[in-house]
């Protein structure tokens, strides 16, 4: 009796190293397209080791390309069959292109989705909501970082309102020691997503805009959207001397040397800043229009979906339910503070800075950027248009009325909401 | 090229001298067909089609041509591209090539000094990456922390400083200027070489008339040296159209501000590979890619039968 | 005699003032990649000095990036191109030269229309091929297309030096009854070397700092080029300034001592008739 059971004991550990044999020979390699290479030390020190610590077996290669070019690079090796196994999403409808060529697995019935909201799922969800083919990996938020010492030195304490907003520039302008908005329009996309995208939520009230913008109850050309571009208008005598040529890097630099006194921000350069900033650095949201409910741009911006034409499916299905896991949601969260998960599971950030910005959903309503869902499939492309505009009415070279005109003449030209 | 053939060659047999052609001109005119006029043709078919999302190529004969000539929405930008690429040629034919000849006159003066030291530091640049050149530039123009503006007050000329890659008027004079000092040297190579080509006798003859260098470098050795500035000239024009990664790599495929800065290469590149947002059309790209080719094509025949049939080749 | 060496020490003044012009950028790069990062953006104009000189980008380079992998695929995408070219370009220019039939003067204009003919219109098509063909992403991908481009201008220029060698060397070799094929390399072959420095120098420096083509053809990191390694450090929101000084100081190295060994070469190849 007892050698038969052992005999069975040792035939059934022998079964079961046989499976967890073959289940090992299975497991492979899986490669992570990304477009994020900023982040590519926090992959391979935090992230990736976390995940071996659930699947050992499995192997995983992150593989960014540089931001610039990750488009054009990515759809060059989709089409030639030599992508990735795991693909980084952007927003909406780039790729929702990839997914109505077939490149991208529709995700429903993977194991985590449910933890997410509709509106988390929004960006990476068919027009028609039914199908979601990439797992929502973190959202940005944006406000404005203020030095704290140029605070302190004119006695300013963090704006509620335009107005209060305004009457700093001014004594910050005055005090002379620092720049007060710390901008360029070089790049020209700062102008469009920390400009025009951070401030204006609350003029347009949030998704209420938005959702009248694309059934076109709402056009650019209405007063809401003017008024933003003359806030913007009014930036120019506080920005620094010679912003036309300053770019994004020049920005950062600007600020962590100390020469700037706010820097409109998303809420990414919270990890630039930490590491070079050598003074206090404290952040507010984008000031209401006198009073009034107040809205934040809290934008979803990154996915990671599954390459249709991947060898090791099954693998990479186990990782991204992974990435729908608390676990990783407070990895993910502490180890690129400004970058906030989008599940639904509680999360505790250590950073105190993005601790505070991603407080900021407690007070005010949530809202996308307005011109990535839907609005931006034609040709003139409005995201570029959008950049543009902001920047040459920064620059003085376009007034609001035609900055708003210019957009939405453009929209008009392809896009026919239905009524 | 219209040499009497060798008696030695005339005389193979017909069979054999096929068979070394093969050999010797096969492999080359393989490569360079297969990759460089096929996918040119392959192009110029190509935009003869539109595709849809779902990845289905239909034939609509000159219709991608039409839109992007007529359509606003795509001429505008073409048109626009296309006028800032001749500013591009213009600022490197007045600025470039003359700035060339004057640097080869200056080398090939008879019993200068530290010849090999200047040809090599004046040729550097033109060997650098385009990152290298479009930092080192934004660097010193930069208004935050650029030495331009601290060179100019030195001499009292702080108030011309102005940020000039910022600016829709200057930022593609800028570019072309970085461009010209990035590319100087090779016109000054060739045109340096074509002069050292020149027989001493004839410089030293005039010598003895009593002209002085000035003289004899624009009424001799210039005009000696026509067919190669006619050539040089016709390279920058090649050059120029086909230009791209001095500006990508500064300004991005958007080339600010407000397209300023946008010449044909960058405008090619937008509509075929997409830019952030924006989805790549590579039908339209296609079309783009085969009027770039059409205008240098034109541009070259035009050289070729008018300009080149009347400058005097002389062989000594 | 006086306004003599008035007049020469004008020509200096000139020359010096154009070269401190074409050097002084390069050197700023290179001076820079020495330096911390907020004396770079602090006194960018100033020498690193104690408190200030920094390897960090250095470091971070060589341990954090494949720079070194960089550096091997460009080294061997220019040498094999350029050999590649100088090779075929010569096989075809001695055909061309020496073997005439009818059609070589309508194929030597053919292969002319290469100089002319941007080869970066026909990317479209390239990718596609490369694709089906099964090297997108390759390092022979690279190569193809460079040889490609290359070879108009190789055999514009070894054409006109194969003619200038002597009718009876060529024929004296034949009479011997040698073949044909080592006519070409043993005799020929060693009278371009002239040549060679001026077809290097022209294929070499547009390859080495081509970006374009590693951007559409090569996608993983394993195939990138120096040029294109040096973009991953500029990320999408965050510039390791350090690094990106410290990567482009080092790619500027070998183009600069190729082209100092080549330079007396290439002048002696332009001025012995490549260019007519």
């Amino acid at each position: 009796m007892k050698t038969s059971s052992k005999a069975r004991m040792r035939t059934g550990a022998a079964l079961a190293g046989l499976v967890a044999g073959m289940v090992a020979a299975q497991a492979g390699t899986l490669k992570i397209e990304s477009w994020r290479n900023d982040d590519a030390d926090i992959w391979n020190s935090k992230i990736i080791p976390a995940f071996n610590k659930v699947y050992p077996d499995i192997k995983v290669e992150f593989s960014p390309s540089a931001p610039a070019d990750y488009n054009a690079a990515l759809n060059a090796r989709l089409d030639g069959g030599t992508a990735g196994d795991l693909i980084t999403c952007r927003p909406f409808d780039a790729s929702l292109a990839l997914y109505d060529k077939h490149q991208l697995d529709g995700l429903n019935d993977l194991k985590g989705m449910d933890g997410f909201s509709t509106v988390a799922k929004s960006a990476w969800t068919t027009d028609d909501g039914k199908t979601t083919f990439c797992v929502p990996m973190a959202s940005v938020i944006h406000g404005f970082i203020y030095n704290k010492d140029a605070f302190k030195k004119i006695g300013a304490s963090e704006p509620k309102t335009m107005a209060e907003f305004h009457a700093i520039l001014d004594k910050l302008k005055k005090d002379g020691t620092y720049t007060p908005i710390d901008m360029g329009t070089a790049d020209q996309w700062e102008a469009a997503t920390m400009g025009f995208q951070n401030i204006g939520p609350n003029y347009w009230k949030g998704e209420t805009g938005r959702a009248n913008l694309i059934s076109g109850k709402e056009k650019f050309t209405d007063p809401q959207y003017t008024a933003v571009f003359k806030e913007l208008a009014s930036w120019a005598p506080y920005m620094g001397s010679g912003f036309e040529a300053q770019k994004y890097p020049d920005s950062q630099n600007l600020f962590t040397l100390g020469k700037a006194a706010i820097y409109p921000a998303g809420s990414w350069d919270i990890t630039t800043f930490r590491g070079q900033a050598t003074f206090p650095i404290g952040a507010f949201k984008a000031p209401t229009v006198a009073g009034g409910d107040c809205y934040i741009s809290d934008h979803t911006d990154i996915g990671m979906g599954l390459n249709s034409a991947s060898k090791n499916k099954d693998d990479a299905k186990k990782f991204l339910s992974w990435l729908a896991t608390p676990e990783f949601a407070d990895l993910y969260a502490n180890a690129l503070p400004g970058f906030f998960p989008l599940s639904n599971a509680h999360v505790t950030i250590k950073d105190d800075l993005a601790a505070e910005m991603v407080g900021w959903r407690k007070e005010c309503k949530s809202t996308i950027r307005n011109s990535y869902q839907i609005v931006n499939r034609g040709t003139p492309n409005l995201e570029n248009e959008l950049w543009n505009v902001s920047a040459q009415v920064i620059n003085g070279a376009l007034t609001p009325d035609a900055a708003g005109k210019q957009l939405q003449d453009g929209l008009d030209k392809w896009y026919h909401p239905a009524k | 090229m219209a040499e009497p053939v060798s008696q030695l060659v005339a005389s193979m047999p017909r069979a054999r001298m096929l068979a070394l052609m093969t050999l010797f001109l096969g492999p080359a005119v393989a490569i360079y067909t297969l990759f460089s006029i096929y996918p040119l043709i392959a192009t110029m078919t190509l935009s003869t089609y539109t595709s849809d999302p779902s990845g289905v190529f239909t034939f609509v004969g000159l219709a991608n041509f039409v839109t992007l000539l007529g359509d606003a929405v795509w001429s505008r930008p073409f048109w626009n591209a296309a006028y800032n690429n001749l500013i591009f040629f213009c600022v490197h034919m007045l600025v470039q090539n003359p700035i060339g000849i004057a640097l080869a006159g200056l080398l090939s003066l008879p019993g200068l000094k530290l010849k090999g030291f200047y040809r090599t530091v004046i040729f550097l640049p033109t060997m650098l990456s385009v990152v290298i050149v479009g930092f080192s530039w934004n660097l010193i123009l930069s208004p935050l922390w650029g030495v331009a503006e601290g060179a100019l007050k030195s001499v009292g000329l702080g108030a011309w400083f102005a940020p000039w890659m910022g600016l829709p008027h200057t930022a593609l004079l800028t570019l072309a200027l970085i461009s010209v000092w990035q590319f100087v040297g090779i016109p000054m190579m060739l045109i340096y070489a074509a002069l050292l080509n020149i027989p001493d006798e004839l410089t030293d003859a005039a010598r003895v008339d009593g002209l002085g260098q000035l003289r004899i470098f624009f009424h001799i050795k210039l005009p000696l040296v026509l067919p190669t500035i006619g050539m040089v000239s016709i390279l920058t024009f090649v050059g120029n159209f086909n230009a791209f990664d001095l500006i990508y790599s500064v300004k991005g495929a958007l080339a600010g501000p407000n397209f300023a800065s946008d010449i044909l290469g960058t405008f090619f590149y937008r509509t075929f590979f997409g830019f952030q947002l924006q989805v790549g059309n590579p039908t339209m790209g296609a079309a783009v890619a085969t009027v770039m080719f059409l205008i240098i094509l034109v541009g070259v025949c035009l050289y070729l039968f008018v300009v080149q049939r009347r400058l005097r080749r002389y062989s000594f | 005699m006086f306004e003599r060496q008035l007049k020469s020490a004008g020509v200096h003044l000139l020359l010096i003032a154009y070269s401190c012009l074409a050097v002084g950028p390069i050197l700023l790069v290179v001076m820079n990649s020495f330096k911390k990062r907020a004396a770079i953006f602090g006194s960018p104009l100033s020498f690193p000095d104690f408190t200030t000189f920094s390897l960090i980008g250095y470091n971070k380079v060589f341990s954090a990036s494949h720079v070194v992998l960089y550096f091997w695929n460009s080294l061997v995408v220019t040498l094999v191109s350029m050999s590649l070219v100088l090779l075929l370009g010569a096989m075809a220019a001695w055909a061309l030269t020496e073997y005439r039939f009818r059609w070589t003067t309508a194929l030597s204009l053919y292969l002319a229309i290469g100089i002319m003919v941007p080869i970066r219109l026909g990317s479209v098509a390239i990718l596609t091929m490369m694709r089906k063909a099964g090297l997108n992403d390759t390092l022979t991908a690279l190569i193809l297309v460079y040889v490609a481009q290359g070879l108009p201008m190789s055999i514009f220029i070894l054409s006109e030096f194969v003619q200038q060698i002597p009718r009876d060397l060529r024929d004296a070799a034949r009479c011997d009854g040698v073949p044909e094929t080592r006519i070409f390399f043993e005799v020929i072959a060693p009278l371009l070397r002239p040549a060679i420095a001026t077809v290097a120098v022209f294929t070499i420096v547009p390859i080495w700092n081509d970006l374009w083509f590693p951007l559409i053809l090569t996608s993983s990191d394993s195939t990138h080029t120096i040029t294109l390694g040096v973009q991953q450090f500029l990320g999408q929101y965050i510039t390791d300034w350090n690094s990106v000084l410290a990567a482009l100081s080092m790619a500027i190295l070998p183009i600069v001592a190729i082209y100092i060994v080549f330079s007396r070469q290439l002048i002696a190849g332009l001025t012995a008739g490549a260019v007519k």
